[in-house]
């Protein structure tokens, strides 16, 4: 049972055509999307320094982005000190590779997961499935987009595109091929569907030896790992088993104890609107007789330190995956989260993905376009990613080219496939411009044939008007009529 | 070269083009946020705490410290607990007056034996207001993390104003990081269905918290010092 991959993805446009197109869908994310960012205000506006915690979860970042190697190191020091053992992994697969390697050693062939964007981003469960391992995610919508083989769609609320109609049925259908199968006779209360999800799932808990992790945050200066959640799933997996291996990007440190205080504030407002999310568990390293004896963490560049290479780019590690911007945003709120092709949906996804990953797929070329730019993500981003602003960059790397780091290395991109026909159009009109009289034959010849135009473009054009209808060409140049009637002031027309 | 030195050369060129700075990380970030919202009494402060958890869908009682035993058992019988877990330093007079079968939680004893039990009943480490949040180190009185998630009835007994403080960072000021801790808000809750919100997933369906005032049989220390 997997999460699905994203590999072969169509380009955004594409993908999110059908989303449109799709009236369940649409209602679905509307209806989630305006709930949650509703509350959301109204949760931010309780407290009166929002903006001082936003500017101090920016630079507590900035700063730790700024000296990430010590960190590191100082948490691979605090976190050794503490009994845990520190695993470095410069890819997905050789972090996949860790995990299996780890469980392998248990002797286990199950674990029970926290949700984790990091083990998304991996694919770790496909690869674990592949081993012979059975991963079972835990957190609700985790578990209704693993029983429906299906993919998540939003950071905080994976099975956001789902309705209770649909969570039904899947739960019906699946969870007698996983374990202790749905009650007879389910309905579709949310209240109902909860509790199949809570009995299907105790009974892996209860027997579960190893669990898998990621975090939102680790300290550098304690060695301890923060895990932000409402359920309980999580308290399961971080308490119960006798193996805990979390999973974290190198880009989740914060210094100090103290900085806490301000993400554990904006945190849960930005995400789930709470004054504060039902669980949050700490733990640095293991505690005699409580909780898991032995504790791995699997360090994860994958990306993130090309990512830190890019001087406008880097912002985007500031990230605390809260999920604000998804919900805020217009093109996401009709596209739907499947259409970004990746486990970073949304605005955040259009400008984490495509540097993560590079630009030189289709879907990753065509994320920073996935935006109208209208900047409500940047509004209520709680660390101040200015999200537009490294759109437009990257939008310029795709079409330009540049220079870039990939693994490590510094590259010079080539401008990406399929933006030729836009850099041609710019060099011809840069020529029209600068020559007047080619310009004003093209004009009156456009006006006179102006009834024979399409309203599509052919060829390396039509991905453009796909989405938007050609401009009308007017009846006269504006610069004949203005030489015609001197300005308007001859014929008032 | 493996991958740990690999990494950290990464990010040393990545930042190639970052100024050196030697800034001190204490003066690197401008802490100019509150350390707590409103300027409130220690009343209103417990008042808070109360409206919060209650807010969250936490069942609030309140007394003071002599009639603890007797809320405590009034609790446990309402909900017809055939049997309640209690944390090795759980002073004891807090259930004396309980008729409910108390269970141990032993080094020997499995989860499964833990999902037997209807309640169980802690301390907590400290309360923040502003937020309804109750939290658990692990202390004596609170024992292992396992035995307020397993069970589905948490009540925990927090004695005010001594173990409230305001805000987020006037807890964290009091909590020993190298301790495991549990923050709890309100009962386990899940909004994954189209947003409704469900209480119950994994972890206690029902969240009791009793705001005990006064003297009485208590406890002194927030960190879960002297036991029974």
């Amino acid at each position: 049972m997997s999460g699905g991959t994203f590999v072969g993805m169509p380009a955004f446009p594409e993908a999110a055509h059908d989303a449109v197109n799709n009236k369940t869908l649409r209602a679905n994310l509307r209806h989630a999307t305006h709930t949650i960012r509703g509350k959301r205000a109204k949760a931010v506006a309780e407290v009166s320094d929002w903006a001082q915690l936003r500017e101090a979860g920016k630079r507590i970042k900035d700063h730790t982005l700024r000296h990430l190697d010590r960190y590191l190191v100082q948490l691979e020091e605090s976190v050794t000190a503490a009994g845990g053992v520190v695993h470095w992994a410069a890819d997905a697969d050789e972090a996949n590779r860790i995990v299996i390697d780890l469980v392998r050693m248990t002797g286990e062939s199950e674990v029970v997961k926290v949700k984790s964007m990091a083990t998304q981003e991996i694919g770790l469960n496909e690869v674990l499935e592949a081993e012979g391992i059975a991963a079972y995610e835990t957190d609700l919508a985790e578990l209704i987009v693993q029983l429906g083989k299906d993919r998540p769609s939003h950071i905080l609320v994976p099975a956001i595109h789902r309705n209770r109609g649909e969570i039904r049925d899947i739960f019906a259908r699946e969870m007698s091929e996983w374990g202790r199968p749905a009650p007879e006779g389910l309905t579709d209360t949310p209240a109902e569907l909860a509790e199949a999800a809570r009995l299907h799932l105790r009974e892996k808990f209860l027997r579960a030896k190893v669990g898998v992790s990621g975090a939102n945050f680790m300290v550098a200066e304690t060695g301890t790992l923060v895990v932000v959640e409402s359920e309980g799933n999580g308290r399961m997996c971080l308490t119960l088993p006798e193996t805990l291996i979390s999973v974290v990007g190198i880009e989740k440190i914060v210094p100090t104890w103290q900085d806490l205080e301000v993400f554990l504030q904006t945190l849960p407002r930005s995400s789930t609107a709470e004054r504060m999310n039902p669980y949050t568990s700490t733990w640095t390293g293991t505690t005699d007789g409580d909780g898991p004896q032995t504790f791995h963490l699997v360090l994860i560049d994958n990306g993130r330190t090309d990512t830190l290479a890019d001087e406008v780019g880097r912002q985007a590690l500031r990230c605390i995956r809260c999920s604000a911007c998804l919900n805020v945003c217009p093109v996401y709120e009709r596209a739907g989260g499947h259409a970004y092709g990746s486990v970073y949906p949304g605005p955040i996804g259009a400008i984490l993905s495509p540097q993560l990953r590079g630009t030189a797929s289709e879907i990753d070329a065509s994320l920073p376009y996935a935006s109208s730019l209208c900047g409500a993500c940047y509004e209520v981003c709680p660390v101040a990613i200015d999200i537009p602003e490294v759109l437009v960059h990257l939008r310029e790397r795709v079409v330009e080219g540049g220079p870039a780091t990939r693994e490590g290395t510094k590259v010079v991109l080539k401008p990406a496939k399929g933006h030729a026909a836009e850099r041609a159009a710019m060099r011809a009109a840069r020529w029209a411009f600068s020559h007047p009289g080619a310009l004003r034959t093209g004009q009156r010849l456009a006006s006179r044939t102006r009834r024979f135009h399409p309203r599509t473009l052919p060829g390396p054009g039509r991905a453009w008007s796909a989405t938007r209808d050609l401009p009308a060409v007017p009846a006269e140049p504006f610069r004949d009529w203005w030489q015609r009637t001197n300005g308007g002031k001859d014929t008032g027309k | 070269m493996n991958s740990r030195d690999l990494i950290l050369g990464r990010v040393r060129r990545a930042l190639a083009d970052v100024p050196h700075d030697d800034t001190p990380y204490d003066q690197a970030v401008d802490r100019d946020y509150l350390r707590e919202h409103g300027d409130r009494s220690v009343e209103e402060t417990v008042e808070l705490l109360a409206e919060n958890l209650a807010d969250y869908r936490a069942i609030v009682h309140r007394c003071t410290g002599d009639e603890l035993p007797g809320v405590l058992a009034g609790i446990l019988a309402a909900r017809g607990s055939a049997s309640v877990v209690v944390p090795p330093g759980l002073p004891p007079e807090w259930l004396s007056a309980a008729d409910t079968a108390r269970v141990e939680d032993r080094a020997v004893s499995t989860v499964y034996d833990l999902d037997e039990v209807e309640s169980v009943v802690t301390g907590c480490a400290l309360a923040v207001a502003e937020t309804g949040t109750i939290v658990l180190d692990g202390g004596p009185d609170q024992g292992r993390r396992r035995i307020t998630l397993v069970p589905d009835h948490h009540i925990c007994v927090v004695r005010v104003p001594g173990q409230v403080v305001s805000s987020v960072p006037q807890a964290l000021e009091r909590l020993d990081p190298a301790r495991p801790l549990t923050w709890i808000s309100g009962p386990s809750a899940t909004s994954d269905i189209e947003l409704d919100r469900v209480e119950g997933v994994h972890g206690p369906r029902t969240l009791e918290v009793v705001l005990v005032s006064g003297d009485g049989p208590d406890r002194t220390d927030a960190n879960g010092g002297d036991q029974a």
